[in-house]
């Protein structure tokens, strides 16, 4: 057991996949020379060589198109695109062909491919720089998302990933990199498809993913300490969604706040919440709350990119609130 | 002569650019075959070049004939009038080669080897066909004969031919891919990102533009600020030609010679075979924006009728050897429709079977009406 950042992780488990599989190579933007926008990928060119680690001009849809025809062909691509925004130059490419390939020719061939690429504002990035757009993708049948928030769940997912042979989109997250946590040595891979529940409690719900879901425990972490009893939940997984997890929470704790670095409008919370509505209606004792970004483009400035963002603080208030709307007694 | 632009010299120089320019140039619809027999090839051969091009023929007039019976729906664009390009792209590959498509791909599924009444299967929706009836017209596939798959994107297939080539190099195996496109879609970027990453990473594929001079009802000069196609490649420093795809021979010859170098060397090429489309855009397109002159010139240009006088007029073959290779294809045609209403439809039940190679936990299963718990 060693204790590791988020980026860490990254790096041991892309490095011993390449290791264990000759058919995995790397692919992206500055990922070689430069050693990778957020040096994931740093030290591989000089292990692996230019064959397994390529760098690639400026041309996403070029070269995750180029990607999808390799991994038709039964290489297992890990493409790294530099950030989120980024893949919408690529969006054809993952929804159109990537997500197609198994389904469209009738199971004949098929794209096993990871998409690596980080979101979240936060940075001070500006509006194009700053995006989660997960939904895009999440919201393709034919892709599998994946969002780990932890460096344990970031090993355990990218393992999943590779192991599957339907294309990933594994969204990483800017604010996570150096994040760190406990990191078993034989970690097995983890189950796509999967939410995981990461605080137990009997009080509320609060559901997140990625940067949120670390958000989350550390709200209920603050609030047990008050001897509130919130239960966590991680997605983990986008797409599929494991609605079976949070709605059995919700039945226990009967009321939710999801917390989610996406804009709130038809946003990924917006899908979770019909989800509770579908599987927990007669359970509620609150409406669903959203803690989600302020729909506007980000602007750079700071006190307005904090105004824009979720926060610990944001999500606290709103699970206070909550609260109060079911009468918990504190 | 196919004009040729090259890595080391300018293009153009001597370029007759029979496209180029203007639209109405004499030439257009003129064959290039003479009374002689084409060269170099047995009449076997040139006879079954014959047969693939009849077949095919008659295999899009009945492809329409199904659509307009309600037989074949959605989008059904056919390859009438470029039967020599296809026939001769298909006869430059081998069985292990690769071939990545456009939507207008009937043609060359059947020319790389895929039985008529698969193809026609697939058209029909069935269970029998290419995709399993889950692809249609524009989307068929066959690892078994190296299809890799028709594409509805215009330029989709650009960027993963170009990756299948990747992967043939990353191995070391001698496979060559051909991609296949229409002019029209030399103008969007993947076509030029991928012609860049191929001649950048000098990867095996042969990128081939059926410029049959519109794309939809967008004529080349619409649409291309350098109109003779095959010069693009010089940007990437990338062989590029162009040749008469009305005669078979030539494109053979042509995209035979490209596609050895591209296996000897790895290096990429571009390949414009200069066609015809005879009818409109898809089988409901009645193309009333061709003016007559032009559509003239492609009914004139006919590439099977023209290539069964040459080989007559060249004693490969005679009136009724000709006929009886059109009757066999069309009992082929026919055999293939018979299939292909024999074959059965898709049971509903199946519909979640193709969604994820890998099963995984919490897939949705949901019909339309289902509620979610
Ligand atoms: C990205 C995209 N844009 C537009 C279309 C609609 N469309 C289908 S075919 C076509 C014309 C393509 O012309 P060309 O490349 O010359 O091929 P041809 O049809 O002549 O074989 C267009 C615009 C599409 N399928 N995909
Ligand atoms: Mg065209």
């Amino acid at each position: 057991m060693a204790v590791i950042t988020y980026r860490q992780a990254l790096h041991d488990t892309l490095r011993e996949e390449m290791l264990s599989d000759e058919n995995v190579f790397l692919i992206g933007e500055e990922i070689g020379v430069f050693e990778g926008s957020y040096k994931i990928t740093a030290g591989l060119l000089e292990e692996f060589g230019e064959k397994r680690v390529r760098d690639t001009p400026i041309a996403e849809e070029g070269f995750v198109g180029a990607a999808v025809g390799a991994a038709m062909l039964g290489l297992r691509p890990v493409v790294e695109l530099m950030t989120i925004n980024f893949s919408l130059l690529a969006l054809d490419q993952i929804v159109n062909h990537a997500a197609k390939i198994y389904g469209m020719f009738g199971g004949q061939s098929n794209a096993p491919m990871v998409l690596r690429t980080p979101g979240g504002g936060g940075q001070q990035l500006g509006a194009t720089h700053s995006q989660n757009i997960e939904l895009y993708y999440a919201f393709v049948p034919g892709l599998k998302v994946v969002a780990p928030s932890t460096p344990a769940d970031a090993r355990a997912l990218l393992k999943a990933s590779l192991a599957d042979n339907d294309p990933v989109l594994f969204l990483e997250n800017l604010a996570l990199y150096n994040t760190k946590g406990e990191v078993p040595d034989d970690m097995p891979p983890a189950e796509i498809g999967k939410a995981g529940v990461t605080r137990t409690g009997s009080d509320i719900t609060i559901i997140g993913y990625s940067r949120m879901a670390t958000v989350a425990t550390q709200v209920a972490d603050q609030l047990g300490e008050e001897g509130i009893s919130a239960e966590v939940i991680d997605l983990r997984s986008l797409r599929p969604l494991d609605r079976e997890t949070l709605v059995e929470s919700v039945r226990k704790t009967g009321c939710a706040v999801i917390a989610e670095d996406d804009w709130l409008t038809y946003g990924i919370g917006a899908e979770i919440a019909a989800s509770i509505s579908d599987g927990a209606f007669d359970y509620l004792d609150a409406p669903v709350r959203r803690v989600a970004a302020a729909e506007v483009p980000l602007p750079y400035a700071k006190p307005l990119e904090r105004a824009a963002l979720p926060s610990a603080e944001s999500l606290n208030a709103a699970v206070r609130q909550t609260l109060d709307a079911v009468g918990h007694r504190r | 002569m196919a004009e040729t632009a090259t890595r080391s010299k300018p293009a153009g120089s001597g370029s007759k650019g029979r496209r180029g320019g203007t639209r109405s140039g004499g030439s257009r619809g003129q064959q290039s075959q003479g009374k002689t027999a084409p060269r170099a090839e047995s009449p076997e051969t040139l006879r079954d070049y014959f047969r693939q091009m009849s077949l095919i023929r008659r295999f899009e007039e009945r492809a329409a004939q199904g659509y307009t019976q309600a037989k074949v729906g959605g989008y059904c664009h056919l390859n009438l009038g470029e039967e020599a390009t296809v026939v001769g792209l298909m006869s430059a590959l081998r069985r292990s080669d690769y071939l990545f498509t456009n939507y207008r791909e009937h043609g060359y599924a059947i020319a790389k080897g895929i039985e008529p009444g698969k193809v026609m299967a697939e058209l029909y929706g069935r269970t029998t066909g290419t995709s399993k009836g889950l692809g249609g017209s524009m989307h068929m596939f066959d690892t078994e004969v190296g299809l890799l798959g028709g594409y509805g994107i215009v330029g989709g297939q650009i960027p993963l031919a170009t990756g299948a080539a990747l992967a043939i190099d990353y191995r070391g195996g001698d496979e060559v891919v051909m991609c296949q496109m229409g002019d029209g879609t030399t103008n969007i970027g993947a076509f030029h990102e991928s012609m860049n990453i191929a001649a950048l990473w000098n990867l095996p594929v042969v990128f081939v533009v059926i410029n049959n001079y519109l794309g939809m009802g967008t004529t080349v000069e619409m649409s291309s600020a350098e109109s003779e196609l095959y010069k693009r490649a010089v940007a990437y420093r990338m062989h590029g030609e162009r040749v008469d795809g009305n005669d078979v021979v030539a494109v053979q010859e042509a995209a035979g010679r490209l596609v050895e170098h591209a296996r000897k060397t790895g290096e990429p090429a571009m390949l414009e075979a200069v066609s015809h489309r005879m009818k409109g855009h898809s089988v409901v397109d009645p193309a009333k924006y061709r003016n007559s002159e032009d559509a003239e010139a492609a009914r004139e240009a006919d590439p099977v009728a023209a290539f069964r006088e040459q080989l007559i007029s060249a004693d490969v073959l005679d009136e009724d050897g000709a006929a009886e290779i059109e009757r066999a294809v069309q009992a082929d045609v026919d055999a293939a429709v018979a299939f292909a209403d024999d074959s059965p439809h898709p049971d509903p039940a199946t519909l979640f079977d193709y969604t994820y190679a890998t099963p995984v936990a919490n897939d949705s299963r949901r019909l339309p009406a289902d509620p979610v718990f």
